[in-house]
């Protein structure tokens, strides 16, 4: 092969610009592909923190004691080598964003501050106010923009990624991708390619997840060939404020810094929150699990708060809703660690959190699930590597809270480098007839879609698609209503046989290309509910009432869905989870562990 | 409350080139609604108001919490972030626009990479040796780290530079945003390093002098970021620099 390793980097958040930069700084070159400007990534939306167990606290915490954690809070799904390796590598990690500038909050002696989250007894993460991934994003922006001024790095903003180019021997040899503005669809050459778009939260429709996050390209790369793990496993965050848009996350780290969440005892209350007297109120969490009290996990929280509020009918005003309350903290102290998040909060809403206790309710937030890799970060074609949340490998059942930062960047920091040495490893491409094939078979499907003149306007099916997968796919799931659900989507796929795009022109058409993303939302979402049903057992984010226990015996392996074309559907898999460091054992956050 | 509407006038332009038009729209009034969540709306029901049959609208938008910079528009003639800003609070009936001063792309979407090249000319990033392991960054107080905090919440959303008078094509004017990022770099214990190379690039035409303190920056900055301040201590340090290199001629 050429002496400079060519990369495509699919994705501009955290998982992305990690592999950019390793790749520029092992003197590969970057074509760098973004639907935004990397700037504004879904990385930016992560709230609270960052882990690594740098123990800077003197509680005596480890790296070990970080990759148990990950581990027991997962419910033992995942492979554990590369999580151990992932929370070894931490503090460095840490060190590293610290050099870059990352304005993490500091001690009185100028040292890193780090706070606690849910899933552990540790003050384990380091934060920026409460932006922090905004502030990580930006540090790796900046530092990909050098390599851009360089010339080591070339951006395609305003492009979106189609499908891979492979060769007569599904190896992957480059991208299909189009300009968001001018429309032209167009291939790409690369000696490997890392696929880093984030999670698949608009499958749910309303989701803490930005609008890019359609999982349109894991989908597109699953039914070219790939294999998708665990997409069963979705996490419905306890803290979200709901809206119209989309469901604003509030951060875990309200409750680090001592936000307690609670509802009056009395169903129907209709007094002002302030004015409940403290023996009127249920701090239920607390109640429920004394030692982890409001910081258990987000599962854990999630299934407290439906039942709080579906089985024992104590929502706010008989609404699903529950307070979080920060108002007995110092407003000093609340505006120096938390400011982002209470300015989101006052601007949605309209009340002040240091005053008001927030209304607030689980919603879905985080994609364990996503492509199989190897710990290399490796697809199953050769060629395709994955990082960051469009991956499966670190999180298992169920992600801690600041877990996914950290995720990102390891995850890039070793597909980039693997990339570059598979790529220097590889002998060059055959011939380049596969990509007027891909290029054509794109445009085809563009064209299809321009002429279609059905009658189902797509944004609207994607709003039944949205509701249809939160009522059955998320927090409790019974096998009817999965059976049900998949039905629902065989449906909706050939309702999209009869789209309707009321935008037929060819310059930044926004219809085309949501209708394409919906297409393989709906593919997806088929990988989600199958593999829901299949898994009889209640394992991390995962809760089945039928089957309320973890069930090693069975079901303590990774589901694999891979797309059978002859029968456009998926079939699955399933591989046993490497259990070699850390024994399961029950997971309960009621009991000391 | 039922069945009250929310009546939305936008102005479209089908591209670049193409002459712009308005478009009106009445929609479901419904609690919390946003300008986003309207766009949405129009989307899955692209009817207007007179009932004619139309396309959704193109615009920017990303993370819809104010942080991605991405959905900034002029909205009853103000540049501001459409996610954040609440139907119940805006006087009806509400005037959609596109920035005036960054070419349009379609409709509500413009082009804002003038910003991002103006990050490169200023070198806004901290010259690390590499990302090998060499242990800890600098010591920094929580008094720096307080103030170097809100400037590193632009979201580069360009609002600043839309409001800002002197921000044109005859003055080629850099813009706040950037001005303070030289200050936030600038400021940084391993980021001085290229402060001079940072100050030099805000140096004659279209450089820092080019402000004219009219102070709009500071007062649309949806991230209430200190942008005036920035402006004078960037432009004393500018400034010295200037007289400095005169004598060292």
């Amino acid at each position: 092969m050429a002496s400079t390793p060519k990369i495509i980097v699919i994705g501009g958040g955290l998982a992305g610009l990690s592999a950019v930069i390793k790749i520029a700084e092992m003197g590969g070159q970057v074509d760098l592909f973004s639907i935004v400007p990397v700037k504004r990534s879904h990385s930016v939306c992560a709230q609270g923190g960052i882990n690594a167990a740098k123990n800077l606290k003197g509680e005596g915490d480890s790296t070990w004691k970080h990759f148990d954690d990950t581990i027991y809070g997962g419910d033992f799904l995942a492979n554990q080598p590369p999580v151990k390796a992932m929370c070894e590598a931490a503090p460095g990690i840490i060190d590293l964003l610290d050099r870059m500038g990352v304005p993490f909050n500091r001690t009185p002696e100028g040292l890193l501050d780090f706070r606690r989250f849910g899933g552990t007894l540790y003050n384990r993460t380091a934060f920026a106010g409460a932006t922090t991934g905004q502030q990580l994003l930006y540090a790796l922006d900046e530092q990909v923009r050098r390599y851009e001024s360089e010339g080591k790095v070339k951006k395609y903003e305003h492009w979106e990624f189609l499908s891979a180019v492979l060769d007569s021997n599904k190896i992957c040899r480059g991208i299909c991708a189009m300009d968001l503005r001018s429309m032209e669809v167009r291939t790409f050459p690369a000696d490997a390619i890392i696929i880093a778009t984030g999670g698949i939260g608009a499958i749910f429709g309303k989701s803490t997840n930005s609008v890019v996050c359609t999982g349109s390209a894991q989908s597109s790369l699953y039914q070219q060939g790939c294999f998708y793990a665990n997409g069963e496993f979705i996490q419905v965050h306890p803290t979200s404020i709901p809206g119209e848009d989309k469901l604003r996350l509030m951060s875990e780290s309200a409750r680090g810094e001592g936000g307690r969440v609670w509802v009056p005892k009395t169903p129907g209350d209709k007094r002002d929150p302030l004015s409940i007297p403290q023996s009127e109120r249920w701090y239920f969490l607390e109640e429920w699990y004394p030692k982890y009290g409001n910081l258990v996990p987000r599962d854990v929280a999630t299934r407290a708060i439906f039942k709080v509020v579906y089985e024992r009918n104590l929502g706010i005003d008989g609404k699903p809703m529950v307070y979080l309350d920060l108002t007995h903290i110092d407003p000093k102290i609340l505006d120096r660690k938390l400011e982002g998040i209470l300015e989101i909060y006052e601007k949605f809403v309209g009340d002040d959190p240091r005053k008001v206790p927030m209304k607030i309710f689980p919603g879905m937030h985080y994609t364990m699930g996503g492509l199989w890799v190897d710990f290399n970060q490796a697809t199953n074609i050769p060629g395709i590597y994955a990082a960051g949340e469009c991956e499966y490998q670190y999180h298992g059942a169920n992600r801690l809270g600041a877990n996914s930062l950290v995720s990102c960047i390891f995850g890039g920091f070793v597909a980039g480098p693997a990339a570059v040495q598979y790529a220097r490893d590889q002998k060059a491409a055959a011939s380049n007839g596969h990509f007027d094939a891909e290029r054509k078979h794109e445009e085809e499907n563009n064209a299809m879609l321009m002429k279609s003149d059905g009658k189902e306007n797509p944004f609207r099916l994607w709003r039944e698609l949205g509701e249809l997968m939160t009522a059955n796919c998320t927090v409790i799931r019974y096998n009817n209503k999965l059976k049900e659900t998949d039905g629902k989507l065989c449906e909706m796929l050939e309702r999209f046989r009869h789209i309707n795009l009321s935008d037929r022109s060819q310059w930044a058409n926004t219809s085309v290309v949501f209708a394409r993303q919906l297409y393989n939302m709906l593919q997806l979402a088929r990988v989600v509910a199958q593999g829901a049903g299949m898994r009889d057992e209640s394992r991390g984010a995962h809760y089945k009432p039928d089957f309320p226990d973890r069930d090693d015996k069975n079901w303590l392996k990774t589901t694999k869905a891979y797309f059978a074309p002859d029968a456009d559907e998926p079939r699955f898999e399933f591989e046993a989870v490497d259990i070699s460091l850390i024994p399961p054992r029950a997971r309960k956050y009621d009991a000391v562990k | 409350m039922t069945n009250k509407s929310v009546i939305i006038k936008i102005k479209r332009q089908d591209n670049p080139t193409a002459k712009s038009h308005w478009e009106e729209f009445e929609l479901t009034y419904k609690p919390g609604m946003n300008v986003i969540s309207s766009l949405m709306e129009i989307a899955a029901n692209p009817v207007t108001r007179e009932g004619k049959a139309t396309t959704p609208i193109t615009y920017d938008s990303n993370c819809l919490e104010e942080v991605c910079g991405s959905c900034a528009m002029l909205i009853n003639g103000r540049a501001r972030m459409a996610c954040s800003a609440l139907i119940d609070k805006l006087e009806q009936p509400i005037r959609l626009e596109p920035f005036k001063k960054f070419p349009v792309v379609r409709d509500l979407a413009v082009d804002r990479a003038v910003l991002f090249e103006n990050l490169k000319a200023a070198k806004a990033w901290v010259p690390i040796d590499g990302t090998y392991d060499l242990g800890p960054g600098p010591r920094v107080s929580p008094e720096q780290q307080e103030q170097a905090y809100p400037l590193s919440r632009c979201i580069s959303c360009c609002c600043c530079m839309e409001a800002c008078p002197q921000f044109n094509e005859d003055t080629d004017f850099v813009g706040a945003a950037t001005i303070s990022q030289v200050r936030l770099f600038n400021t940084h214990p391993t980021g001085a390093e290229l402060k001079r190379e940072r100050l030099a690039a805000l140096m004659g035409d279209g450089g820092i002098q080019e402000c004219g303190y009219a102070q709009n920056c500071v007062e649309v900055c949806p991230k209430d970021i200190p942008l005036t301040r920035s402006i004078s201590e960037v432009g004393g340090e500018v400034m010295k620099q200037a007289i400095g290199d005169l004598f060292h001629k």
